[in-house]
C-alpha cells in the first residue's frame, strides 16, 4: 500500500477555513514527494454542504465524522475521534493548518499515539536523511532545519501563507464516515459565549493607509510623533501585538485600543500604504499585513525580518525618521 | 490554591544573534536571555490567583544554571519556592521530552492548576504545556486571555483567542493547564523587599531519579525532533533600501511613493 498522507480541515459557520485550501496543498505537495495519496477528514456536526466544499478537491478520500459532540471545537471530543482511525491506519502524515484550533489539540493527539509533532511548517525538502522540515524560530529571525528522528506518524501543522491555496488541485474525492469513531463522544469544554474583542468601531480593513506602531516605539509616551505622521497622510493607526499587550496605544478616554491590533489574533488588513515602525515581522504581525500594496519598514535593525518583505527599508531609529517623514509628506501634500 | 507556574528562559529578542559554529543552536557566549514574555503574564497570573485563594505559587523552569536568575526573579515576585530541572539530563529536548519532565516535576510538587505562557520566543513549538496537561490527565487551555476561577477551585471560567479579533468563553474543570496569552494581565515588578526575600526562598534541583525518570525519556534522547541546522532566512526579493540621513532618507522615500510606488 501506497504511503497516505491525511490533512485535517477546519471550517467555520459552514466554510472550509482558508487555511484548509493551504493545508490540502501543502498534503499534496507531500504526497508527491513520497509518492503516496492525500486524503481529507472532515468533523463537526451537521457537515451539510461542508461535505461537498471539501469533496471538491483532488482527494482520494474524504473521510467525515458528523457527530453532536463535535458541534463546537473541543478538543477532547476531537482527540476522541481522531486517535483510533490514525492509529490503525497509520498515515505517514497528518497535516493540519497552523491555527488557534488545530495548535490547541493537535499535541494532545499527539501524546495520544505518541506521533512526532511539527508545529508551523513553512517548507520541506526531501534528503538523503528523508523529510527535512523548515520552521520559525526566534520570532522568524532565524529558521530552522528539523528531523523527525522516531518512526511512526508525524503529526504537522503548516503556517499561513506557507503553501498559497490556489495550489491546491480541485478533483472529486469519495466520501466515506473515518473509520474506527468511537461512539459517545463528549465534549471537554462547556462553551459559554464567543465574544469579539474590543468595540467594532475601528474597521481597518477597508483603510488606504496605515501607521503601524511596533515595540521599538518604546513607550506609550512616544507615539505621539506616529500619530502626526498619520495625520499628515491621513492614515489610520494600527499596531503590532506588544504595543497593545504593554498598554501604549490608548484612545482619548485611556482605553487600550486592542481593535487596532493587527496580525493574526487582530485585524487582517490590505492598505495601498503600511509603514511599520519599530515592527520587527514575526509571522503573526505579517499575516495580518503582507497583502498591503506597499510596505514601507522603518528598524534599527538591518537584519529584521520586516525588510524580507517590505518594499522600501529604511535602517535607523524611528524618532528620527519619522519625524522627518511627516515633515516631508507635509512639504509635498502641502 | 497550589498553583504551578512553568517559565523558560528565552534570548532576548533585542539581542545580537550568532548561530554557533555547529550550525545547530544560537551562540550562547555573550548573549542576554530574559524570561519568555507569555510566560511573564503567566507567573503574574499565578501570582493573582494565589493572592486570591490563599494559596501559593511554585515556579519551574527546565535549562540550564543561567536560568537560575529567572527563578529568582519570580521568587523576588512572590513565588513561594522555585524547582530548577538542571541535571544535564534533561537538557536539549524537544517539547516531548521537556513536558515529561516538567509534569514530574508538578506532580512531585502536587498542584491545583498550572499556568504557563502559549509559545516560548525561541523555538516556538507551542505544545510543550499541551503535553504536559496530557501527562497530567488533565484538560488544558492555549491561548488564554482570561481565566476566573471558580467554585473554590473546581472549575474556571476561560476566555481564549480564536482567529481574527474573536474570543472564545468556556468553563472547564480544575485541575488544568491553563496557557495563557500575552496581554492577560499587568505583570508587576518586583519590590526591594522581595528582592531580598528571594534570596532566602528555596530552589529545589531535582535528579531524574529522584522525580522517577528514566534518562532515555529526557532530554535529546526523549525527543522525536532534532534540529539540524538553523540559519537566516534568505531575504527574498528584500525591501529597496534608502540611505542617508534622516532628512535625506523621508525624501527620497516619499518621492518613490509618488513616482515608482505611486501610493501618495
Ligand atoms: C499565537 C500568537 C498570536 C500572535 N498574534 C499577533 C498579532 O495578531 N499581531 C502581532 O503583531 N503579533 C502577534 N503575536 C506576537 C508576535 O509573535 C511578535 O511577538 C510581535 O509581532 C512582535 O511585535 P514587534 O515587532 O512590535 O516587537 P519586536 O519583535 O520586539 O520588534 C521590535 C522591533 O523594533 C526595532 N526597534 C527598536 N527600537 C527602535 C527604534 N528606536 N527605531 C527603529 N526600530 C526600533 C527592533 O529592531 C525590533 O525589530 C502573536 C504571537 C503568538 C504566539
Amino acid at each position: 500500500m501506497s504511503e497516505q498522507v491525511w490533512v485535517v480541515l477546519q471550517h467555520r459557520e459552514g466554510k472550509l477555513h482558508r487555511m484548509s485550501k493551504e493545508a490540502i496543498a501543502a498534503g499534496q505537495r507531500l504526497a508527491g514527494e513520497i509518492g503516496g495519496t492525500v486524503s481529507g477528514v472532515l468533523l463537526g456536526s451537521g457537515l451539510g454542504d461542508l461535505v461537498a466544499q471539501a469533496s471538491a478537491f483532488d482527494l482520494a478520500t474524504l473521510y467525515t465524522v458528523d457527530d453532536s459532540a463535535l458541534q463546537d471545537y473541543n478538543p477532547g471530543a476531537y482527540v476522541a475521534a481522531l486517535t483510533p482511525a490514525i492509529r490503525e491506519q497509520a498515515p505517514a502524515f497528518v497535516v493540519f493548518p497552523h491555527t488557534y484550533q488545530s495548535v490547541d489539540y493537535f499535541p494532545r493527539l499527539g501524546q495520544a499515539l505518541d506521533a512526532a509533532l511539527v508545529p508551523e511548517v513553512i517548507g520541506f525538502e526531501n534528503g538523503a536523511d528523508g523529510l527535512i522540515w523548515q520552521r520559525p524560530i526566534l520570532g522568524g529571525k532565524l529558521q530552522a532545519r528539523v528531523r523527525v528522528k522516531t518512526s511512526g506518524t508525524v503529526l504537522l501543522s503548516v503556517q499561513s501563507g506557507a503553501f498559497p491555496a490556489d495550489g491546491a488541485a480541485a478533483g472529486q474525492a469519495d466520501v466515506e464516515p473515518l473509520p474506527s469513531v468511537p461512539s459517545g463522544l463528549t465534549s471537554d469544554r462547556e462553551i459559554l459565549e464567543v465574544q469579539q474583542v474590543g468595540d467594532d468601531q475601528v474597521d481597518l480593513t477597508k483603510a488606504d493607509v496605515i501607521v503601524a506602531i511596533g515595540r521599538g516605539v518604546g513607550g506609550a509616551d512616544k507615539v505621539e510623533s506616529l500619530r502626526e505622521l498619520a495625520k499628515v497622510l491621513g492614515a489610520d493607526i494600527g499596531a503590532s501585538r506588544p504595543v497593545i499587550d504593554n498598554g501604549w496605544l490608548l484612545d482619548a478616554d485611556g482605553n487600550v485600543e486592542r481593535e487596532r491590533q493587527i496580525g493574526s489574533s487582530g485585524q487582517t488588513v490590505a492598505p495601498k500604504l503600511y509603514i511599520a515602525a519599530g515592527i520587527s515581522g514575526a509571522i503573526q504581525h505579517l499575516v495580518g499585513m503582507k497583502g498591503a500594496t506597499c510596505i514601507v519598514a522603518i528598524n534599527k535593525d538591518a537584519t529584521a525580518p520586516i525588510f524580507n518583505i517590505a518594499h522600501y527599508g529604511i535602517v535607523g531609529d524611528l524618532h528620527e525618521i519619522v519625524p522627518a517623514l511627516t515633515e516631508a509628506v507635509a512639504a509635498v501634500k502641502g | 490554591m497550589r498553583i504551578a507556574v512553568c517559565i523558560k528562559q528565552v534570548p532576548d529578542t533585542e539581542a545580537r544573534l550568532r548561530v554557533a559554529k555547529d550550525g545547530k543552536w544560537l551562540d550562547e557566549e555573550d548573549l542576554r536571555f530574559v524570561i519568555n514574555e507569555s510566560d511573564e503574564y503567566a507567573v503574574e497570573e499565578a501570582l493573582t490567583w494565589a493572592e486570591k485563594t490563599g494559596g501559593e505559587v511554585v515556579i519551574i523552569s527546565l535549562g540550564p544554571a543561567r536560568v537560575q536568575e529567572a527563578l529568582r526573579k519570580g521568587l523576588a515576585l512572590g513565588a513561594a519556592k522555585a524547582i530548577h530541572l538542571v541535571d544535564e539530563a534533561y537538557q536539549g529536548g524537544d517539547a516531548r521530552a521537556t513536558a515529561v519532565a516538567l509534569a514530574a516535576a508538578i506532580q512531585n510538587e502536587g498542584a491545583d492548576l498550572v499556568l504557563t505562557g502559549s509559545q516560548s520566543d525561541d523555538v516556538g513549538y507551542g505544545s510543550t504545556a499541551s503535553l504536559v496537561a496530557g501527562h497530567l490527565g488533565w484538560p488544558h487551555a492555549w491561548l488564554v486571555m482570561g481565566l476566573e476561577v471558580e467554585e473554590g477551585g473546581a472549575t474556571a471560567k476561560v476566555t481564549r483567542e480564536m482567529e481574527s479579533g474573536m474570543n472564545e468563553v468556556f468553563r472547564l474543570t480544575l485541575p488544568a493547564v491553563i496557557e495563557v496569552q500575552a496581554g492577560i494581565n499587568h505583570p508587576r515588578y518586583a519590590s526591594l523587599k522581595g528582592i531580598m526575600k528571594a534570596k532566602r526562598k528555596p530552589i529545589d534541583k531535582p535528579t531524574p531519579a529522584e522525580l522517577g525518570l528514566d534518562a532515555a525519556s529526557l532530554g535529546a534522547a526523549g525527543s522525536h525532533l532534532e534540529i539540524l541546522e538553523i540559519a537566516f532566512p534568505d531575504s527574498g526579493d528584500g525591501a529597496q533600501m534608502i540611505e542617508g540621513d534622516a532628512a535625506a532618507a523621508a525624501k527620497e522615500l516619499v518621492e518613490k511613493l509618488q513616482k515608482e510606488a505611486r501610493v501618495l
